[in-house]
Formats: structure tokens, C-alpha cells, sequence
């Protein structure tokens, strides 16, 4: 089967491409791009007045299975991927068993094959059971597919041990994501420690908790000479850390989430558990160094930390409930508003965040529209207005402080291998 | 002015989320039922039929004989229920137990629970009325409330006056509440702590910060002394009673440095020998024994005011 996507806006950085042209998709890859491509056999997506990009690569997820179906599943998970643009999703190994063993690797392999109606790429855990104690066998782990390690929900505390994991990614040629929180600094905090969590009487988890481990992880990745990506920045400080590692070479990159530059501490004041994260939403100051640091590069990736919680979880007294938030289904929505709107990005720079510096960092053949590559593809109506409605989610779990927000900017159309999924924002 | 406030709100969750004129028509209130305080029947029929639950996740005796008190003297009927905080997680959430209590007809839940924000969260789940009774380190609106009646009814007025809390500042609701109150009813506010127990930001609010008692007695025209849990969170951030004492409790030598009339509060239970002496607490400027007489005619107030929000704004 043939597609001819017609007359969109493609941006494609990988390439350096950004005007009007036609791409034609046959036996499932991008077979030509053009500025007026004429073919006879092929299905027509009209794709004026939007922009096609390389599909989304959303490269912090947690689709909870196995384990915790209850909560999110691989056919959940990667429907609610399909809407919020993504073709491709990275998936965290803390699961129930956790992703630290070839069986484990194998047997959620099957179940995507299965169910999985977009590409699902897991991450190895560092630690057995994510205990913090021993390290898993990464180069058995590599070989069943995973694409990185991470103990990602907690931290290595032991520093030897990070060490050594870091020497271990970098000899099996994978990239560590590092979930950087000092466990004894965040204490039993819930929120931001600063003005609104005294107000509120919760106790707080300070910016010291997250900068002060990324500085250690930089300086031991620096010295194993091994890559690391810093996941879910949300302070200042740890921009500071993270721009001046890059400045002095050392092979670092990091993501943030939507909610780092689009909400502050202040939505906690209201005891609403969907904005009980960790890290915590931060201050209007930290939003403002996010942005600062999106535009500059200091911020490579814009992942969503995707992480369900049902509502009986989640409807209970703030220091009870869990950390987390979904964020597959308003991730672009939230930055078109925020980035786009808000005029701290282009276009061209918001597809870099959301695809080609993800497919680099992780080592990915998708986040291009090469001719010959896979034809993952995603295609935006950047003037489309939405509202999100908690009732409407395909994910499993409900729980996203930007329920009720109204958006700009959704996918429409999706093709995964050059087949589509999503048709007029339908999925297939 | 305050005399013509119609009071709208179903909850009554903190003194953060009330206005100055809110907060007077509570203390306007609460001087009507002083008065029936101390008759020979001490009974109105003002929430006849209504039914109270006291609904308590933590420990407290006074706070709850108080509320229950203030109800019956309102002719309400009342419930005690007193659940382990600890057992929730493994039992009934806070929201199923308060739908169950809604569904036995319950007018007014008077909500005393350790996490921040419960009653909020209570109150946005259920149509009876919630009334906070102190949660977490969050807010404690009812004792604000007898406090500032207190003084008032010590003092005159609110308004201009030099009023400093001193204790852990940081682990108290009761502090929280008395900022939000006094300052919306233009008091001047220090807050006085050993710098462990001075929580970040705390100046936002309005208030003074000191870590050296007489900058923070020197000028007062009342103290509020805190209870220090030295078994609890306070102990953890400064471990020593006897260094607390040394240096931040109120003595009858520090209070002769004060102004004569200077009103001496606090919320109790006192740890006598640690916030304050004894001479202190039992001395001529103590009104602590007022303060709990006068958080009778307060809570009557707060219940009467709730309780008879219409059902339609509910």
C-alpha cells in the first residue's frame, strides 16, 4: 500500500527540512519527498495547513505492565501514545516484576507484539528488583532490546555501584537515564519545599535533592567517559549543573516534562493529588529556567514521565497518595501552548525535543524522514482546539492535572511503519 | 458593616480562604453566644434537628469536648467518631467515610486529621458542611478564632496591635491560622523560633521574623506561646527543652521587660517549665483559661454559621 501525505509543512531538523512538500510512503518507508510528487495508486492524506514531522518519541513512560494493569497497559498505553503524536514510546522498567532480567524482557515482548499499536522500546533496570544493591546483566538485557538503563522512581544511591553501571551502559553502548533525587534530602516531602508548601502545612523536598545527585552522576559519568541522560529536570540549579557539564564536554543530555514549564507549586496549595509529582512542581523562577534552558539546548528531550495512577489511589489525603501524573494524551497540547504560543521555541526546535534528539540520544533509526527509513510519521494540526477531558483519555488511569485545560495543536493523522493508526484523529 | 455579612460558606476549612469581613462576622457571632455561655440554662434551640459528627483522626480531647459542647449548647445532636490515622490506609479512604456519614444525614463534620488538606479534600467530596479542627500543620481556624476573640475581648480591637508568636512555628497550624486571622484584621505580626523551626517563606505571609524573644516581646501588646512536641516533629528539629527554655521561654523576669498589660495566650496543653513558668501561666496577663472558655462561643458560631447555609448552596 501507498500513501501520499500532500501538501503539509514537513519538519524534519534531522535533515534540515522546513517547507510545503509531498512525501510518498511505500512498502512501509518513506520512498520520496518532493515538492509536487505525482503517483497514481496511492491513498491521499491531505495534509495542508498542517505540519508533518518524524513521529513523536516519548522516551519516559510507564506503561505498568506487568504488574500493575489496574493501572495502564500496553494496549492502553500505546492508544493514549497514538493521540498525544507518539510513534514511538520508551517504556521504564518499574514495573511488578521489574524490567531487570532477559525472562522478564522476553515475556513483555510478547505482550507487545501482541498489543502494542506503536513502537514500544523498554529500558533495562540498573539494580536487581531496583533494590539499589546489585547490578542487572545490561548486555543480556541489551540483546532482548532494551534501549537504556535507568532504576528510574528512585535513585542509586550507592555512588561505587552508579559507577559501575555507568562503565557497564557504556560498554554495551547504551545510554544511562538517570533518575537523580538524594533520597535522604527529599525526606518524607510531598511538594516543593518553599513558600506555598508552608502554607499548606505539607512537607517539602528541596531543589538540593535533585541537583546535588545529578552533580555527582555528572562528575562519575565524566569520569567513566560513559553517556547519561537526566531525566525529569525541574529546577534551576540542576540547569546550572547540567550547562556547565556540557560546557566542559562531558557526554550529558536531559529531558524535562510539560508540567516543569507549565505549572508551578502554587496548583498544590489546593490539595488536588494529580499535582503530587516527584519531582516536585517547582517554582515560578524554575519554569522560567526551564524555558530558558529549552530554547538554549540545555534541555534536549520534552518526555511526558506518563505515569498512571487509578483514582482510588489518587482520592486520598495528599501525603497518601502516590507520585505522578499521566501526560502521553497532553504533552504536545501543553507545549504548543506553553513553547509554541507562549513563543519560547519554534516549530523546527519543538520537533527536536519531541523526536530527533531522542532517537539520537537513544540511538534510534525513527525520528527522521530520511527516504528509506521506517515511515513513522506524525501529522499536527497546529490550529486544532481541544479540551481535555478526563472522559475522553484512552489511557487506563485519569489522573492529569490538565484536565479541563483548553489546547491548541493534536495530532491527527499517524502512520507506524508506514501504516497508519490514526486517521482523522481516529484510531485504527 | 460586618452586621450585614451574609455568611455563604458551607466549610469552614481556614482562616486563609476567609475575608476580614468574614472573619468578624464569626467573632460578631460568637460575643452573641458568650452571652448564653454564662445564663443559668446554657441552651438555644438555634440547630435543633441538626446533627454534628466529630470526626477525628488524631487524639484530642479538648478541641472535641469543646466542639461538642458548642453543639449541644446549640440543641444539635452530636457523634463522636475517632478513627486511627494510621489504619486508614489499610481500611475505609477519608472520602468513602465521609459519603458513609453524609448518608446518615449528617449536617456538619468537624474533621481533626494529621495530613495537611484532609478537610479540603473531604469537603470537595461531600454536601454536609466540613469543619477543620486542626489538620496536619496546615490550619487550626477555630483556635485563631478564640484567640483573636480573646484579645479582643482583652484589648478592645485587633487592629493595630503588636501580637507575636513565639514557638515552633513550623509544626503549627495554630500559628498558620493566627497569621492568616490577625493580619487580615490588621495586626502587626512577629513570629519568634529557633531558626530550625522557622519554615521557608514564612515572611510572605505577612508577619515579622525573629529568632531573639525580646525583639519579638519588646513592644507587644500579646503573646501566643506555641506548644513545643518535643516527642514529635519540634524534637527533631531541636532536641533540647532545656535550651528552649533558656532561651525562649516566657518567664516572669522577661515579662517584666514587658508591657504592663501585655496578654499572655496559649493554645495548651502547656508544657509548663519549657514555653513558659508557671508563675507565668498562672499570672495576672495569663488568659489562657478565657481562651478555652471562650472557644465554646466561637465554635457555636462557626457550627450555627455553617449549619444554616441552605441546602441549594451546599
Amino acid at each position: 500500500m501507498k500513501y501520499l501525505i500532500k501538501g503539509g509543512r514537513v519538519i524534519d531538523p534531522s535533515e534540515n527540512v522546513d517547507g510545503v512538500f509531498d512525501i510518498l510512503v511505500s512498502d512501509g518507508k518513506i520512498s520520496e519527498i518532493g515538492s509536487s510528487v505525482q503517483v497514481k495508486d496511492a491513498k491521499v492524506i491531505d495534509a495542508s495547513g498542517m505540519i508533518v514531522a518524524p513521529g513523536l518519541i516519548d522516551m519516559h513512560v510507564h506503561l505498568r505492565e506487568p504488574g500493575r494493569e489496574d493501572e495502564e497497559t500496553v494496549l492502553t498505553g500505546t492508544r493514549a501514545a497514538v493521540k498525544g503524536g507518539f510513534t514511538t514510546v520508551v517504556c521504564m522498567p518499574n514495573t511488578e516484576p521489574a524490567l531487570d532480567n532477559a525472562d522478564i524482557l522476553r515475556k513483555l515482548k510478547s505482550i507487545i507484539a501482541k498489543d502494542a499499536i506503536v513502537n514500544v522500546l523498554p529500558v533495562g533496570a540498573i539494580t536487581v528488583g531496583r533494590l539499589g544493591k546489585d547490578l542487572t546483566d545490561i548486555k543480556a538485557m541489551v540483546k532482548e532490546g532494551i534501549v537504556a538503563i535507568s532504576d528510574d522512581g528512585s535513585s542509586v544511591e550507592d555512588a561505587s555501584l552508579m559507577f559501575k553501571a555507568l562503565n557497564g551502559a557504556k560498554s554495551a553502548g547504551i545510554v544511562a537515564i538517570d533518575h537523580c533525587e538524594d533520597a535522604a534530602l527529599s525526606g518524607k516531602g510531598v511538594m516543593n519545599h518553599g513558600f506555598v508548601s508552608t502554607k499548606a502545612g505539607l512537607r517539602g523536598i528541596s531543589n538540593e535533592s535533585e541537583y546535588k545527585r545529578i552533580e555527582r552522576d555528572v562528575g562519575l559519568a565524566e569520569k567513566a567517559g560513559a553517556r547519561i541522560h537526566i531525566a525529569h529536570v525541574s529546577c534551576k540549579e540542576s540547569i546550572e549543573v547540567i550547562r556547565k557539564a556540557k560546557k566542559r564536554g562531558v557526554n550529558v543530555t536531559a529531558e524535562t516534562a510539560p508540567h516543569y514549564f507549565a505549572l508551578t507549586d502554587e496548583c498544590c496549595a489546593t490539595y488536588d493529588t494529580n499535582t503530587k509529582i516527584n519531582p516536585p512542581l517547582r517554582t515560578a523562577e524554575d519554569v522560567a529556567a526551564i524555558k530558558e534552558a529549552l530554547a538554549d539546548g540545555t534541555i534536549d528531550v520534552i518526555a511526558s514521565d506518563h505515569a498512571p495512577h487509578t483514582d482510588c489511589e489518587k482520592d486520598v489525603e495528599f501525603d497518601f497518595a502516590p507520585f505522578g501524573k499521566i501526560g502521553l494524551e497532553s504533552s504536545l497540547g501543553v507545549s504548543v501552548l506553553e513553547l509554541i504560543l507562549g513563543k519560547v521555541l519554534t516549530w523546527k526546535q519543538l520537533v527536536e525535543k519531541f523526536s530527533t534528539n531522542p532517537a539520537r540520544i537513544l540511538g534510534l533509526k525513527s525520528g527522521t524522514l530520511k527516504k528509506g527509513t521506517p515511515a513513522d510519521i506524525v501529522i499536527i494540526d497546529p490550529k486544532k482546539e481541544y479540551t481535555i477531558i478526563a472522559g475522553l483519555l484512552e489511557s487506563k488511569s485519569k489522573n492529569s492535572p490538565f484536565v479541563g485545560w483548553r489546547m491548541t495543536g493534536r495530532a491527527v493523522h499517524m502512520l507506524v511503519s508506514g501504516k497508519p493508526v490514526m486517521l482523522d484523529e481516529k484510531i485504527l | 458593616m460586618s452586621q450585614k455579612t451574609i455568611w455563604t460558606k458551607k466549610d469552614l476549612l481556614g482562616l486563609e480562604y476567609l475575608s476580614k469581613e468574614e472573619i468578624e462576622h464569626i467573632l460578631y457571632t460568637a460575643a452573641s453566644f458568650k452571652e448564653v455561655t454564662t445564663r443559668q440554662v446554657k441552651k438555644v434551640p438555634a440547630l435543633r434537628g441538626k446533627t454534628v459528627v466529630n470526626l477525628f483522626y488524631e487524639p484530642s480531647t479538648r478541641t472535641r469536648m469543646s466542639f461538642e459542647l458548642a453543639a449541644k449548647r446549640l440543641s444539635a445532636d452530636v457523634i463522636n467518631m475517632e478513627i486511627e490515622a494510621s489504619s486508614v490506609k489499610k481500611g475505609e479512604t477519608l472520602i468513602d467515610t465521609g459519603r458513609n456519614i453524609e448518608a446518615l444525614k449528617i449536617d456538619i463534620m468537624v474533621v481533626r486529621h494529621s495530613c495537611s488538606g484532609a478537610p479540603n479534600i473531604l469537603a470537595r467530596s461531600v454536601k454536609s458542611s466540613v469543619v477543620n479542627a486542626g489538620d496536619g500543620w496546615h490550619e487550626h481556624p477555630t483556635q485563631a478564632l478564640l484567640d483573636m476573640f480573646t484579645l479582643k475581648s482583652k484589648l478592645g480591637r485587633i487592629e493595630g496591635l503588636n501580637v507575636s508568636i513565639i514557638g515552633d512555628i513550623a509544626h503549627s497550624r495554630v500559628a498558620r491560622s493566627n497569621i492568616w486571622g490577625l493580619t487580615k484584621l490588621g495586626a502587626n505580626v512577629t513570629v519568634c523560633a529557633p531558626k530550625m523551626l522557622i519554615p521557608e517563606g514564612i515572611e510572605k505571609m505577612g508577619v515579622k521574623v525573629t529568632s531573639k524573644l525580646d525583639e519579638a516581646l519588646e513592644g507587644a501588646d500579646a503573646i501566643n506561646v506555641l506548644r513545643m512536641q518535643f516527642e514529635r516533629d519540634s524534637g527533631e528539629a531541636f532536641p533540647s527543652k532545656l535550651e528552649y527554655f533558656k532561651d525562649f521561654g516566657i518567664t516572669k523576669e522577661r515579662l517584666k521587660k514587658c508591657k504592663a498589660d501585655i496578654v499572655v495566650m496559649h493554645p495548651g496543653p502547656i508544657n509548663r517549665g519549657i514555653e513558659m513558668s508557671s508563675e507565668v501561666a498562672d499570672g495576672k496577663n495569663s488568659v489562657i483559661l478565657e481562651q478555652v472558655t471562650n472557644g465554646i462561643a466561637v465554635r457555636m458560631a462557626v457550627l450555627y454559621l455553617v449549619g444554616l447555609v441552605k441546602e441549594g448552596a451546599r
